[in-house]
């Protein structure tokens, strides 16, 4: 209805109100999510470089799961903590409708794949979770994308195509196909979003 | 239709002038552009201005409307120079692109700057 032929009792002001509400929730449903932080993938990725290195270094299978929790320990910290600096730098809301949009594409394939590692670890099925944690972070970073900026999409395939590779490779590649995803594809696509949209 | 891209082109490159404050709300709500006023053309201009470009289909999520409708109020915006439409194939099938022109971000700025005086001049002044 137009603003300048109202019913009565209903003032401008409020149809203003109402217009410039609505303005805002229109843009925060249909915004990408931007505060996936690039230099921040490139410190996950230098990280994830020193676990595939100390874990190539390990025989027994529960130590070196250990290595690679422990990097998941420093670099989930320092992703997060990116992700909020980037987001306050750019003015960014974190839990906009995008942000829980790219949240609830990529945590349920996180978690999943935390579940699958314990059960698969608890079973000795040491040589599946390499395979595991590629091909369910690829499928995160994957639906997370369709909230989000589209290089995410590649980075997403390409972390699922290491898994195909480290499922039908032997044990022996799996630091290298870790180190690969986590570190090389972290650090590539890391470079290529702090270039094209910001730290 | 060469004198309908004319004019778009010159709707896109026209100046928009800031609301005048001491202008009343009545006179100011007149001034209004109907074009973008529209709830469904001011839910397109809206989220084309925080997208590069979207597609027939992310509108019509975004916008929560039919074909027809987006079809109808997408054309209106194109033949005032807001947005452009770009078509193409995405493999073997049809994908059509919107974009918000210059004109359309100045227009969707000028309509906030309505809306904004609308309100200031509804609350009583605070010294």
């Amino acid at each position: 209805m137009p603003v300048h032929n109202l019913k009565p009792g209903v003032s401008l002001n409020e149809r203003a109100i109402e217009s410039l509400e609505f303005i805002r929730t229109t843009m925060a449903r249909s915004a990408p999510f931007t505060a996936v932080p690039g230099r921040g993938g490139m410190a996950m990725g230098a990280v994830a470089i020193v676990a595939a290195a100390l874990g190539a270094r390990e025989q027994d299978d529960w130590r070196w799961v250990a290595v690679w929790l422990s990097a998941a320990v420093v670099a989930v910290p320092l992703g997060l903590l990116a992700m909020r600096w980037k987001a306050r730098r750019y003015g960014i809301a974190l839990w906009s409708a995008a942000g829980r949009r790219f949240a609830q594409g990529f945590v349920p394939a996180v978690v999943a794949g935390a579940i699958l590692s314990a059960a698969l670890a608890l079973t000795g099925r040491f040589d599946l979770v390499p395979a595991t944690w590629l091909l369910l972070y690829g499928a995160g970073v994957l639906a997370g994308s369709t909230a989000s900026v589209p290089v995410l999409a590649w980075l997403g395939a390409a972390f699922m195509a290491l898994g195909v590779a480290a499922l039908l490779t032997g044990t022996g590649w799996r630091d290298l196909w870790l180190g690969a995803g986590f570190g090389g594809l972290q650090i590539a696509f890391g470079i290529i979003i702090a270039r094209k949209h910001g730290g | 239709m060469a004198g309908k891209r004319a004019s778009a082109a010159r709707a896109t490159h026209a100046p928009v002038a800031r609301p005048d404050p001491r202008t009343s709300p009545a006179t100011r709500a007149a001034q209004l552009d109907r074009l973008v006023h529209d709830r469904t053309r001011l839910a397109i201009v809206s989220a084309l201005a925080v997208n590069e470009s979207l597609s027939f289909t992310e509108l019509r999520a975004t916008t929560g409307t039919t074909d027809g409708n987006l079809s109808v109020h997408a054309r209106k915006l194109e033949e005032a120079g807001y947005i452009t439409c770009t078509k193409g194939y995405d493999g073997r099938l049809p994908k059509t692109e919107f974009t918000l022109t210059d004109g359309g971000r100045r227009a969707l700025q000028k309509y906030l700057d309505h809306m904004e005086a609308i309100i200031r001049h509804a609350r009583p002044a605070r010294r």
